[in-house]
């Protein structure tokens, strides 16, 4: 597998969460995630998955344990030249901004120079499909359009770790689908490293290299998926039997995941 | 049936043409007018007690001289107040979203202001401020402040707290969270707080100068109705009355106003239902 010989982008090393009303999170996790690999974490309500995806972000901080980026603390990766983006489950786009000033909004934080932010800006556009849209406001366009605008954000930074935090949960199937299908293609053209957050398995079947299953109360990591399909995957792959074996093996690992979860 | 019929024919084109928006307030008026003309007339009321619309418009125009310099006192008053209470709210808004610590010990000075009555201060505030449109001013303004600065803070803080969370995941400085997200946010509850504060201002000028007018000093439309009062001229009265609420009015809609035109592409406060 030429994956293993990559450099890790992520290491969770024992990186567990624990609130200040003592309520357990997460216990403790162990993950690493390569460069240029398209990982799903995938579970119910309440197992924590957000919580890791923020804690990667730097947006939490682990109770214990380290997180690293490029082995380097978070608020070190400054130091690797290495970019990370969000990408939050709502759209989260400034109402009062048009699409093109939402796009540019991060370069403009980070003190990017103008010439080269219109560039980056319609760039982004154009990979997500809106160019056309730059000057309308987020009212004006649908729950998916504003989805790929938020998208576009996050790519506007040229990132080399993609964070998605059930990006499409609020959308209908069929926009999803889309969504899901240029997700990949861009994920192929940008050799990002995405880390996606979802609780559809199928939707983690039909994305990514490697799902990781985790389960609730306290969240936890239950067990790691291999997803070995090629790419590019199609609407195709969503109806073939090797996807229907997938699901159905990662299916099986929920159901018990919940019992267990019964049981304690 | 007859009338049904025609009037929602009627209704129907006032709708296609969007007059019913100006045109129905405009009717309620005319018909409390006309009622109003009549009971007078029925009920052969006297003007020194309740004078009939006519002769209250008659007495507006036959005083405008002496009523048209007492509304630019009392305009003049409430705009000075209006705009000192809009930019110390606002000033005072920004000082407690930096500092929360600032917020906890201040805040309740700024509820002890606006719950104190202003009638209770004004002649306080008109005997140790020589100058009297000043004194007149600090009232009003006072009056004036608190809504500001409660809406404003409140809009200051009103961020989306993944929005807030991705402005700092671009390590944004306090600074560009200020500019970028906390203002815009905070428009439409500024704006708000302008709604509000503006008739507070007109409100609290009447009330200073009933103050300073009781103290034998004044020339605004209060002054001009306790004058009125003391010579029973209820005509000119009523007509100073009226421009006083004419003038709420017309801060109310300018108000209005400038809201749509500064939210109307964006907030669903001014978005207008299609």
């Amino acid at each position: 597998m030429s994956l293993k010989l990559s450099e890790p982008a992520v290491e969770i090393l024992s990186a567990n969460k624990i609130y200040a009303n003592g309520y357990q999170a997460l216990l403790a996790v162990n993950l690493t995630i390569q460069e240029g690999e398209f990982v799903t974490l995938l579970g119910p309500s309440g197992c924590g998955k957000s919580t890791l995806l923020k804690m990667i972000a730097g947006l939490l901080s682990p109770s214990d344990g380290r997180i690293l980026l490029w082995r380097k603390p978070i608020n070190q990766l400054h130091e690797t030249s290495r970019k990370i983006s969000f990408v939050f489950q709502s759209p989260t786009l400034m109402p009062w901004a048009n699409v093109r000033k939402n796009v540019s909004l991060p370069l403009e934080l980070s003190g990017t120079p103008k010439h080269l932010i219109a560039d980056r800006v319609s760039e982004a556009l154009e990979l997500v499909g809106l160019s056309s849209f730059q000057n309308a406001l987020p009212r004006a366009l649908s729950g998916g359009m504003q989805m790929r605008v938020s998208i576009a954000r996050g790519l506007v930074t040229q990132p080399d770790l993609l964070l998605m935090d059930e990006p499409f949960g609020a959308l209908d199937e069929i926009t999803r689908h889309k969504l899901d299908e240029d997700l990949l293609s861009l994920w192929a053209q940008k050799k990002l490293t995405v880390i996606f957050v979802t609780h559809s398995i199928h939707e983690s079947v039909f994305l990514s290299n490697r799902v990781v299953m985790m389960a609730a109360r306290p969240g936890q990591i239950v067990q790691e998926f291999n997803i070995d399909e090629p790419y590019p995957r199609t609407q195709r792959f969503m109806v073939s039997n090797n996807f229907m074996h997938h699901a159905q093996s990662l299916q099986t690992s929920l159901l018990l995941a919940s019992q267990k979860e019964g049981v304690a | 049936m007859m009338s049904e019929n025609s009037s929602t024919n009627w209704t129907e084109r006032m709708q296609a043409v969007s007059w019913r928006k100006y045109f129905s307030p405009l009717l309620i008026g005319l018909i409390i007018l006309g009622l109003w003309q009549m009971m007078v007339v029925i009920m052969e009321l006297p003007p020194y007690l309740v004078p009939s619309p006519i002769l209250m418009f008659k007495t507006l125009i036959k005083d405008w001289l002496t009523l048209a310099l007492a509304l630019w006192t009392t305009v003049k008053i409430t705009l000075l107040a209006f705009g000192l209470a809009t930019l110390l709210g606002t000033l005072i808004s920004f000082l407690f979203v930096q500092s929360p610590l600032l917020e906890m010990a201040l805040f309740p000075y700024a509820v002890l202001l606006q719950v104190t009555p202003i009638v209770a201060i004004a002649p306080l505030i008109i005997i140790w401020v020589k100058d009297v449109t000043f004194s007149m001013v600090l009232c009003a303004s006072l009056v004036a402040l608190f809504p500001m600065i409660s809406n404003t803070t409140l809009g200051l803080k009103s961020i989306e707290p993944d929005l807030m969370n991705y402005f700092k995941l671009n390590q944004a400085t306090r600074w560009q969270i200020l500019t970028r997200l906390r203002i815009p946010s905070a428009l439409p509850y500024f704006f708000g707080g302008l709604r509000i504060s503006s008739g507070l201002a007109l409100i609290g000028a009447v009330v200073a100068e009933f103050v300073a007018g009781t103290g034998g000093t004044g020339s605004g439309l209060a002054y001009q109705i306790l004058q009125a009062g003391f010579q029973l001229n209820i005509p000119r009265m009523f007509a100073a009355l009226l421009l006083i609420s004419l003038t709420g009015v017309a801060l109310f809609l300018s108000m209005a106003w400038i809201s749509q035109k500064a939210l109307g592409g964006w907030h669903s406060s001014e978005i207008q239902s299609e």
